[in-house]
């Protein structure tokens, strides 16, 4: 494995949904190489010290990564008092995080250190919406769900204008390669619903991996909660690296090929 | 996994925060993860003024057990105040306010 210890990151601006210019954490190494990129989709705390340290870890490992701020319409506040704010309104609607998503992968094909190929990850309400762009955006060549819970919707009242559709229901557009990372102790996504998303995937012939990990519950990876389990997240960080090292390599053969 | 699921309630009353107090009208509760705590999920409130916007908020993370025992204590502190000092008329946010 290839360590990049020269790494630039910074605040960047965007364009997200319907054009609207927002801010982004962009972290690449440093050289003049070409690098895969990687969208890291936040969770629904908000853009936090720990997600712009997962950003910078792609970096570490060789990759252009941006994290789009994906509340950047509710002004300059701290993150968390922008969370708070976005919680009390019901979230962000479906629709414009995959916009967001969408324009944040523009971002990274557009530098000049891009190998062409973006993947996408999302973290919780994040890895919901990564399981959402797999099968909504074109152009994302590989996409890691870790712990996404709701991709599975059981109560149909859970479905409402900003989130009109469970991701499931979209399972059969899925266009790229996915890798899931889960908790068996997890209460959201639960263990058999994890099982049931599985199922899916290979009823539909999809390609997927998916890693359950005993012991752990929902963000293990996470270095500042009690939830972190060291040994099972270093084991997952593997995964995720030899998963996109796979996918996103310039010479890496595109699905359709297989 | 974060959850969308908050209760809001109205209320009348002030906090102190970061630029000292404010008139709040309203509280969010919710059960998730936190920001600032290391627990996996605290019980959350954020003390905001929506009628003014909503931006500034004195926010607190609870451990459930803790948040519990709050209840508990509040709902101790209101029997035994209202006992020595009496049940006061129902508060109004629109009430006027009396300089003596």
């Amino acid at each position: 494995m290839s360590h990049y210890r020269g790494l630039q990151g910074e605040p960047v601006m965007f364009r997200g949904h319907n054009g609207d210019q927002g801010e982004a954490y962009y972290a690449r190494p440093i050289g003049s190489g070409k690098y895969p990129g990687v969208v890291v989709i936040h969770h629904l705390p908000g853009w936090d010290e720990w997600i712009i340290e997962v950003v910078r870890k792609f970096a570490h490992h060789g990759y252009a990564a941006i994290s789009p701020h994906l509340y950047f319409r509710e002004g300059s506040d701290s993150p968390d008092d922008i969370g708070a704010r976005v919680r009390a309104a019901g979230g962000v609607a479906d629709a414009q995080i995959m916009g967001d998503v969408a324009g944040a992968m523009a971002y990274l094909r557009a530098q000049h250190n891009a190998n062409g190929k973006v993947g996408a990850i999302g973290f919780c309400s994040g890895g919901r919406h990564c399981y959402l762009a797999a099968c909504t955006l074109s152009g994302i060549d590989a996409a890691v769900d870790c712990w996404g819970g709701n991709v599975i919707v059981d109560n149909p009242k859970d479905l409402n204008d900003k989130r009109p559709v469970a991701p499931i229901d979209l399972t059969e557009k899925l266009s790229c390669p996915l890798l899931g990372i889960f908790g068996n102790d997890d209460v959201n996504p639960t263990a058999d619903q994890v099982n049931r998303t599985e199922a899916v995937l290979k009823r539909l012939g999809k390609n997927y991996e998916f890693h359950r990990y005993n012991g752990a519950g929902h963000a293990f990876f996470n270095t500042s909660r009690d939830a972190y389990r060291p040994e099972q997240a270093l084991d997952g960080w593997k995964k995720v690296f030899a998963f996109f090292e796979r996918r996103l390599a310039a010479s890496a053969t595109p699905i359709a090929a297989e | 996994m974060c959850s969308y699921i908050v209760e809001k309630t109205a209320l009348v009353g002030s906090a102190k925060g970061r630029k000292g107090w404010m008139r709040i009208d309203t509280a969010n509760v919710y059960f998730d993860h936190p920001y600032h705590s290391t627990l996996d999920h605290v019980l959350a409130i954020d003390f905001t003024n929506e009628g003014e916007g909503g931006r500034d908020r004195v926010a607190i993370e609870l451990s459930a057990d803790s948040a519990r025992a709050l209840v508990e204590r509040i709902l101790a502190a209101l029997a035994s105040g209202e006992l020595a000092h009496g049940k006061p008329a129902p508060a109004s946010a629109n009430a006027p306010v009396v300089v003596m």
